[in-house]
């Protein structure tokens, strides 16, 4: 079953998120694949990455930070942030910082302890995308987005907060 | 009061709708305790001892007379006749089913009130002086602000999963009674360089186990800069504040580690990024606010008016509520009177529902239809006029509500301790009764005069035990309740944190260690000293030395 949500509807997922132990053989191995990297193997491994002919991404986990990512952040269509625990809350304000700081146009993707009750926020603080944990109900996950018809804060959707709106 | 507009209502009936969903989930089997718990919590709902328990937002303390009717309604029909005042200005019920929750909360959101991040990693509601708008020391009222905080904390989406909770008090008078210094945040509204008011803002205090007073990480900044400046502070410790382990993951912890200049240094590269964002709070938006608490028609009064004179000369009971319950109003002709909670037997903060139909009542007809809740668990009726004063005590007596302990030894803070809490080491209620019964002479306690006793029956300090004059703490000893006793706390603006005197004691020994303490402050206490005055002036030692000599 379709365990990914895109945009606010339920769509394939062609990449592969690589464990925080792997090495550049896994790229030989897999040519032309989708691969979401952890930020280690990001950084030890540029050349391999630039040589490789198919997709790469990276994954930040909760206690890494996107300035890590170096200057080709920009280049990235995607950026997974993980979240070990869903009350680990440290990957919310990373994505706030990539879409307002960097101004990160690509996909932000939550992967990890994703749960129905978190998308909403999630979504709010610039997540596009929920690869969500295996037991969760896709169906269930998708009214999560309108559990609120509004908020007070800005979102990423709406960047002026509700008192300059009312 | 400020009064919801379409937004408002729409968020708090959208939230009914989303916590009923939730609670029938997890009823189905269908969200693991795990996963249901941090979204009850934030919904103030814990499981205890003995029953659910339902913490309901009370912002800043203020409620009307409508909406005390409703928690009188809640307490008859879904507890069991009764509420508990607690020290963050809110309300608890202690019996409410769970299935039942849901119900409730729709019941609340038609008065505009719900039970949101009352408890739970996450920001809670702020708290400010019961005295805001009314006050004759203000500098500003605070109220305003306290509600442009209630609107950016709630559901934040960015901070609703924190290292841990997370408080925020606001100051606007010159004597702070809020506690302000051991919150997370502490705000205090300043004037500026040229005269404009805006704020000072501390971060890093709190109770709990490793009680801390703020540190300053903004000296001023101008008003529209309060939104920004929260945003900042909350980024950082949300990403920075530990998360490895409970106790040590309180914004003190992180500025302690971190050291203040650090603190502050990275605090101002966030804000820096995001200052003159939307976020950047309007001049349209402060008035909007502000507009909510403007004075009610007020009339045109005299100060000691015959009607309130005469009695205070024949009644003696009344003189004593009077010249310790009554405190003077910025308007001429009107006082402020605080309603104590602390009748010896009955427990610190509890309220039937009884007496909140009557409080309703009695602010309709004395005070324009408002109340405010004081973190020291008391009611506040902040607009009486002087010349009402002996009716609405009158009232109050037949109510058992004119008890005249306010600031006395006998006004103690007391959490609800081992009788319903879960968290709890030792019981903290029978302590405050022991205590009331031993100093039960009203000539007596005015003699002794200002000094606070806090409770708390673990260390997680929800009854404020380190900044009370006497402070009180429930340990365990090999499973037997005993009592630490610390001396010298105040949360004023002076603020201190109290020091153990010593090894503790048993439940038995309280009401005589107390008696100790308190005479060995009247035989050293020079002209007008308070008990805090002459602790700081003579220490520790004369106090211990009497507490733990041997008897011959």
């Amino acid at each position: 079953m379709q365990k990914l949500i895109k945009n606010g509807s339920l769509t394939d997922n062609h990449w592969t998120i690589l464990k925080v132990a792997s090495g550049p053989e896994v790229l030989q191995a897999a040519p032309g694949k989708s691969f979401i990297v952890p930020l280690q193997f990001w950084k030890k491994y540029q050349d391999e990455i630039q040589d490789y002919n198919g997709n790469i991404a990276v994954w930040l986990d909760s206690d890494e930070r996107p300035e890590q990512i170096g200057e080709r952040l920009q280049k990235l269509q995607l950026i997974a942030l993980n979240f070990p625990l869903f009350t680990d809350g440290r990957s919310y304000s990373n994505a706030r910082e990539l879409r307002q700081r960097f101004e990160f146009k690509g996909e932000i993707r939550a992967i990890g302890d994703v749960l129905r009750d978190q998308l909403y926020f999630m979504s709010r603080c610039g997540f596009d995308a929920f690869d969500l944990r295996q037991d969760q109900d896709p169906q269930l996950c998708l009214q999560a987005f309108t559990d609120f018809k509004t908020a007070y804060q800005s979102s990423i959707a709406e960047p002026d907060p509700l008192f300059r709106r009312r | 009061m400020y009064k919801y507009d379409g937004y408002d209502h729409q968020m708090l009936a959208d939230r009914v709708v989303q916590f009923q969903d939730q609670t029938d989930r997890f009823i189905a089997g269908k969200l693991s305790d795990a996963e249901f718990l941090p979204l009850r919590l934030q919904n103030g709902l814990y499981i205890q001892r003995l029953a659910p328990m339902l913490r309901v937002a009370v912002p800043y303390g203020m409620l009307s007379s409508a909406q005390l009717r409703k928690l009188a309604f809640i307490a008859n029909h879904y507890d069991k006749g009764y509420a508990h005042f607690t020290t963050r200005q809110n309300i608890q019920f202690n019996w409410p089913n769970l299935e039942e929750v849901p119900e409730l909360l729709g019941h609340l959101a038609e008065v505009e009130m719900h039970a949101i991040q009352t408890s739970g990693n996450c920001i809670r509601n702020t708290t400010t002086d019961q005295f805001a708008g009314v006050a004759v020391d203000e500098l500003e009222d605070s109220r305003g602000y306290c509600e442009i905080i209630r609107q950016w904390s709630t559901f934040h989406p960015e901070f609703a999963f924190l290292p841990r909770k997370f408080k925020i008090a606001v100051c606007g008078t010159a004597v702070d009674q809020a506690a302000t210094q051991v919150h997370d945040i502490g705000i205090y509204l300043v004037p500026g360089p040229e005269g404009e008011v805006g704020f000072r803002i501390l971060a890093g205090g709190g109770l709990g186990r490793t009680p801390v007073i703020g540190q300053e990480i903004f000296e001023y900044i101008e008003k529209q800069h309060l939104l920004t400046a929260l945003d900042a502070i909350l980024r950082v410790y949300n990403r920075e504040g530990r998360r490895d382990n409970k106790y040590k993951a309180r914004i003190k912890i992180l500025v302690r580690e971190t050291g203040v200049e650090e603190f502050r240094n990275k605090v101002l590269k966030e804000w820096d990024l995001i200052k003159d964002s939307s976020l950047m709070l309007t001049e349209d938006e402060i008035q909007r606010c502000k507009s909510f608490f403007t004075d009610p028609a007020y009339r045109e009064l005299e100060n000691n008016p015959p009607q309130l004179t005469k009695y205070l000369s024949q009644d003696l009971l009344f003189t004593n509520w009077h010249q310790q319950n009554v405190h003077p109003h910025k308007i001429k002709g009107y006082a402020i009177v605080t309603v104590c909670f602390k009748e010896t037997g009955v427990a610190p903060g509890d309220v039937t529902d009884i007496q909140l139909q009557q409080l309703a009542e009695l602010a309709d007809e004395h005070s324009f239809g408002e109340i405010r809740v004081s973190h020291k668990q008391n009611i506040v009726l902040a607009d009486v006029p002087q010349d009402e004063l002996y009716t609405l005590w009158k009232r109050l007596k037949s109510g058992a509500m004119a008890t005249h302990n306010l600031g006395l030894l006998t006004d103690m803070i007391c959490c609800p301790g081992g009788d319903f809490c879960a968290l709890a080491n030792a019981k903290s209620i029978p302590i405050a009764e022991s205590i009331q019964r031993t100093f039960s002479d009203h000539e007596e306690l005015k003699n002794i005069g200002e000094v606070n006793i806090n409770i708390s029956g673990c260390m997680n300090a929800c009854g404020h035990h380190h900044v009370g004059n006497i402070g009180i703490l429930g340990v365990d000893k090999k499973g037997e309740e005993f009592y630490q006793v610390s001396l010298g706390g105040s949360s004023k603006n002076s603020a201190s944190l109290g020091k153990i005197i010593g090894p503790s004691f048993s439940q038995q020994q309280i009401p005589e260690v107390i008696e100790k303490i308190i005479a060995v402050y009247k035989t050293n206490r020079e002209a007008d000293e308070r008990f805090i005055d002459t602790y700081q002036r003579i220490g520790m030692d004369p106090f211990k030395e009497i507490v733990y000599a041997k008897a011959d």
